[in-house]
């Protein structure tokens, strides 16, 4: 069993005993303790089930790496599923539950998968459910959606807070071991600008718990002081408890800092995203020890010989009373060492490797007493829950039976891997080391920053300087380099000389023992999370999944929350095997950021609820909500889509308010309309270019209804504009196209008319705008008294300065709606002010404001067309009947040329009609209007579709527009419109003016 | 993410200051040009793996269009210079053949 030792533990604090829950189980742990090392001190090693098979799964790591100790973690609003018991720091009442598993952990419905595994190989689901396709949706997936997954997501709101911080430093050191720490005292000792970032809430990484010396002072005592020296500087930032995530271009790396994740009563964001543009960057990231892969490694007991060692020097928590050690290198021995060392049976070493010459660690194992198997693997592992024994075999062989060893925990090692994460995350290349086995960072292919030179370097075990001997010049090496790469000097003298006890070459062993048969490598697992065996990936190179890409997602090793971080390598070696080739000619998968998982909260930072977005409100915002606005989001723009009345409905406001324009007056606050301010001697010139007709020749004190065409000659815009003096247009935009207008003419200004002389600014805030609509308009105008409003003095389409009840307005007599209209713009200051005396004045009229649906019922009335509805960016003015706005006289205009194209020139192209349903009903949105026959897809074809529909109150029908193939001509003819539900419509082609055809009205 | 230096400005800022504009050095072609001429005008683009001519916009800052210079292999940024301009400067050429000896793109070596 495992449990806590009596003494040692050098990151726990046996005085704060903490109580939590797993599984609604009550337990108890130390302060400092992990999620994991808690577990483990109250014999929990089952603590999952693997994704396909439903495999017991234990506590295999004591890192980042781990795949199976994924636990849900709190309740409500702070749950969050797939969190890593290895990296959980224990807190007073933690309440954790383990997945992937029904009905409860230790039985398990779903581990019958398990007696199917022969009959569940890599590609299983592909193979299996491909037929009947109509399965698929209603049988195959839910039912395997419900099998598989990892975790539950969450369903109440996130309470929590996240933020995000930015940062720039000349040194970016990620990893805050020994390597890091030194590179960074390097890079400090320049002056440079050093920030350090340390994935867990210690500083030193694994040396305290591996041992050696740097300068003869024991390595824990070198990290202590290093950390106060760093402390001490001004220029260095230390950040514990803060992952480097990921590395992007020249330089940006994000940080995931875990502010209370670990004291979740504490005060503050949770998590804080770091967004740091550093000039330089060292990883210092370490290395992460392999698994062997051999019959039933997967058992829960079976364990990194680095964890079991970490989980007894750090934490005084023994994963087992007898722990078998079994390795192909002499970093193992340690742990054989440390496990002897509290007391506890070691009862062999199995090492892979053939008779040698025993190193120090070997000689010092076999003085304490522990047998050491040489040649010896692990033939296979006996137990379900827990490890209950091993069968020993010879490396070399097939793996017949030697002897069985009685055990309940298996510490295994397969050589250490480089964390190469970050390095390769930005382009760094990766080189095969065939000593150590392992892939390393190529310092010769380096990631490179904006000027081309490289600016990231690798440091100590990241690098591949697995020893002390060696490692400690690599990253003070580093540090002074990159301090030097961003413009400081680097200080003389001699880097600190490490030492530990030497090590002789580990055997590259990728499957234990070497000719394992069939029966032990479909039992030998390399991805623990994915349920991915030896077998599997032979299986998938034989059947000619030879990229390593391909094999991955054939049989999804190394996917989901732990990337392969045990598993790449293994998996890599294998399938070079089967394919016969060497390693670096298999490669590596590509390595994205994050490192590891990070929350959605800290992306989202405190982008979220009211400041999600801003919001844009017009000077009348708040009269309309106070005033029964129903609101529509129009871009960043509230805009009230009706004002709903006490007791009324929705559409019931909206019938109302669009009869009361046409037949008394209605007030639209027409504020979001973009305003573009054009001026200069070329500005007439620049507006032809831009509007389909021609704008150089409106006199001032006139409005002119304009189009704006792409060079694709599509319709991208529309508005009424007004000369203001000789050398000034405004240009009213939609309220979507005050911004993007605005820009597209400065593209043309800057980059291509660029000696035009001319100039745009955007006023669209500056101005707040008023329609005043409906017979009543010249009367309310009149009565709040000043400027002449008449007929005669301001005519259909005039435009003209003045005063209104007092207030300075600019009045344009233009209209949306057919009725007599005018729309006020005022200073925005002033918005309000009129806008209250219209509705004062406006009562003995019957004013009511309006809204936009209100605005839209009216124009279709009208047929007047809306960007966005009548268009969707491959329409043409000439679709839409509008010839008489596009100039002949002019010899280019921006989509001229593009609209001579033969299928934009296309006679048979769909034009705009109106429909009239038989029955008076109203079409829904979006109908499409079917065609005789079908495509080559089976579907059938289509002559039109509706483009906007609506009930018409005025007229008491539905009433709609649609682009029907040669429709003009078909006027009165009768079309068939059918419904998803089956209903079936009738409409009439008519005139797309459905109301006042002879534009009487708006004439007064 | 991308560093630049707006020419404009003088700031040099992460690309969410900025946007891309797509290809540089594009002549328009309008009313009176042949098919192939409009086609290459809206359509041909160069994309090559290796130096490349762009427009970006400083829409986060000045607002202004300029050039740059970039390889989109390495994301080497060779030098960014005015949008008003129909050619690379020579500077920016000659820093490029420096960096990437042979080079060519479209009709410029």
């Amino acid at each position: 069993m495992s449990t806590r030792l009596a003494t040692g533990g050098r990151l726990i604090d046996r005085c704060t005993t903490l109580k939590f829950r797993f599984n609604g189980k009550l337990m108890r742990g130390f302060a400092g303790d992990t999620l994991a090392s808690a577990l483990l001190a109250n014999d929990q090693m089952l603590v999952g089930r693997s994704f396909k098979y439903h495999r017991p799964r234990g506590i295999v790591a004591s890192g980042p790496e781990e795949p199976n100790a994924l636990v849900n973690l709190g309740e409500e609003g702070t749950f969050e599923p797939n969190q890593r018991a290895t990296t959980t720091e224990l807190f007073r009442e933690l309440q954790a539950t383990s997945q992937n598993h029904w009905p409860m952990l230790e039985f398990d419905i779903g581990a019958l998968n398990a007696k199917l595994s022969r009959f569940m190989p890599a590609g299983f689901y592909y193979k299996t459910f491909l037929y009947p396709r109509h399965f698929w949706k209603y049988l195959y997936e839910p039912f395997i959606r419900q099998a598989a997954g990892l975790g539950k997501a969450p369903k109440a709101r996130d309470a929590d807070s996240y933020e995000h911080s930015y940062a720039f430093c000349d040194v970016l050191i990620i990893g805050g071991g020994i390597a890091g720490l030194t590179a960074a005292r390097a890079a400090a000792q320049t002056g440079a600008r050093v920030m350090v970032l340390e994935q867990t809430a210690h500083w030193g990484g694994r040396a305290p718990v591996d041992g050696g010396t740097v300068d003869d002072t024991p390595v824990d005592k070198v990290v202590d002081s290093l950390i106060a020296e760093l402390s001490a500087m001004d220029n260095v930032t230390l950040l514990n408890r803060c992952m480097g995530a990921g590395v992007y271009d020249h330089g940006y790396v994000l940080g995931y800092e875990r502010l209370r994740d670990h004291a979740p009563d504490a005060p503050g964001p949770r998590h804080r995203l770091w967004r740091i543009r550093a000039a330089q960057i060292v990883t210092a990231t370490g290395a992460i020890e392999r698994p062997l892969s051999f019959a039933g490694n997967d058992i829960p007991g079976v364990m990194l010989a680095s964890a079991v060692r970490d989980y007894i020097t750090n934490f005084a928590v023994s994963p087992g009373d007898r722990t078998v050690v079994v390795t192909n290198n002499d970093d193992a021995y340690r742990t054989a060492i440390a496990v002897k060392n509290t007391g506890l049976d070691v009862p062999a070493i199995i090492d892979a490797r053939p008779e040698g010459a025993p190193g120090p660690l070997a000689t010092e194992a076999e003085a304490q007493g522990i047998r050491i198997l040489r040649g010896k693997a692990i033939a296979k592992v006996h137990g379900t829950q827990r490890v209950t024994g091993i069968t020993l075999c010879a490396q070399a062989g097939a793996g017949a039976p030697l002897e069985e060893i009685a055990c309940d925990a298996v510490a295994m090692s397969g050589g250490w891997s480089p964390v190469v994460h970050l390095w390769s995350h930005c382009g760094g290349k990766l080189t095969w080391d065939d000593t150590q086995a392992c892939f390393r960072p190529d310092v010769d292919k380096a990631p490179i920053g904006a000027d081309g030179i490289a600016n990231h370097r690798p440091a100590g075990a990241a690098n591949g300087h697995l020893h002390m001997s060696t490692l400690m010049a690599d990253a003070h090496t580093a540090g002074q380099a990159a301090a030097k790469a961003s413009g400081f000097k680097p200080k003389t003298g001699a880097a600190p000389a490490g030492a530990s006890l030497d090590e002789a070459p580990l055997m590259p062993v990728w499957r234990m023992p070497q000719g394992a048969a069939q029966d032990l490598r479909a039992k030998s697992w390399l991805d623990f999370q994915n349920d991915v065996k030896v077998s599997d990936v032979e299986l998938a190179a034989q059947e000619g999944f030879e990229s390593v890409e391909h094999a991955k997602r054939y049989t999804t090793l190394g996917m989901a929350t732990d990337q392969g971080k045990l598993s790449n390598i293994n998996g890599l070696a294998i399938l070079s095997d089967a394919l016969g080739q060497p390693i670096p000619q298999t490669g590596t998968t590509t390595f994205r950021p994050p490192y590891t998982p990070i929350s959605m909260g800290a992306i989202a930072g405190e982008g979220r609820g009211d400041i999600f977005q801003p919001l844009r409100r017009t000077p009348l915002h708040d009269w309309h909500d106070a005033n029964g606005a129903h609101w529509e989001p129009v871009g960043h723009w509230r805009r009230p889509y009706a004002y709903v009345r006490s007791g009324e409905k929705l559409h019931d406001a909206v019938m109302r308010e669009t009869k009361n324009v046409r037949e008394n007056l209605g007030l639209l606050d027409a504020s979001t309309l973009g305003k573009l301010l054009v001026k200069g001697p070329d500005a007439g010139r620049f507006l032809d270019m831009l509007y389909t007709n021609m704008m150089s020749t409106l006199k001032p004190g006139k409005c002119r209804y304009g189009l704006m065409c792409n060079e694709n000659g599509f319709l991208m815009d529309d508005g009424v504009v007004a000369r203001i003096d000789d050398d000034t247009w405004l240009c009213h935009t939609t309220t979507g196209g005050a911004d993007h207008i605005h820009q597209h003419m400065e593209e043309w200004l800057q980059t291509e008319w660029w000696d035009w002389k001319v100039h745009v600014a955007n006023l669209t805030e500056h101005y707040a705008q008023i329609a005043v609509v409906g017979p009543h308009a010249r009367d309310v105008l009149e009565k709040l008294g000043g400027m002449d409003v008449s007929a005669g003095s301001l005519g259909f389409m005039d435009w003209k300065d003045g005063t209104l009840g007092g207030i300075d307005v600019r009045a344009y007599r233009i209209s949306f709606s057919g009725e007599l209209s005018y729309e006020i713009a005022v200073k925005a200051s002033q918005g309000r002010a009129l806008w209250d005396a219209l509705i004062d004045a406006g009562q003995e009229f019957g004013v009511m404001p309006y809204g936009t649906e209100a605005l839209h019922i009216l124009r279709a009335e009208k047929g007047f067309i809306m960007i966005g509805d009548e268009t969707d960016g491959t329409i043409i003015p000439q679709d839409l009947n509008l010839n008489w706005a596009i100039s002949k006289k002019k010899e280019d205009f921006l989509g001229k040329r593009a609209q001579e194209r033969t299928h934009l020139a296309d006679p048979t192209r769909w034009k705009l009609v109106g429909l009239e349903t038989v029955d008076g009903s109203t079409i829904p949105d979006g109908s499409y209007i079917p065609a005789d026959g079908t495509n080559a897809n089976g579907q059938s074809n289509l002559q039109g579709r509706v483009t906007s529909t609506y009930h018409s109150p005025n007229l008491g029908r539905g009433i709609a527009m649609a682009l029907v193939a040669d429709g003009p001509a078909r006027m009165g003819e009768t079309l068939m419109i059918p419904e998803p539900s089956g209903v079936t419509r009738y409409a009439k082609i008519v005139s797309p003016v459905f109301y006042d055809p002879e534009g009487e009205k708006q004439n007064v | 993410m991308l560093m630049l230096t707006c020419p404009c400005c003088g700031v040099t800022a992460e690309e969410t200051e900025f946007t891309g504009g797509g290809e540089a050095h594009i002549t328009r072609h309008g009313p009176g040009s042949s098919d192939d001429e409009f086609e290459t005008y809206l359509f041909m683009r160069e994309n090559p793996k290796g130096v490349h001519f762009e427009r970006w916009r400083h829409a986060y800052g000045c607002g202004k269009w300029f050039h740059a210079a970039r390889c989109t292999v390495t994301l080497e940024v060779f030098g960014t210079y005015s949008a008003q301009t129909t050619r690379p400067p020579q500077d920016i050429l000659d820093t490029i053949t420096k960096k990437r000896p042979g080079w060519t793109w479209r009709d410029i070596a």
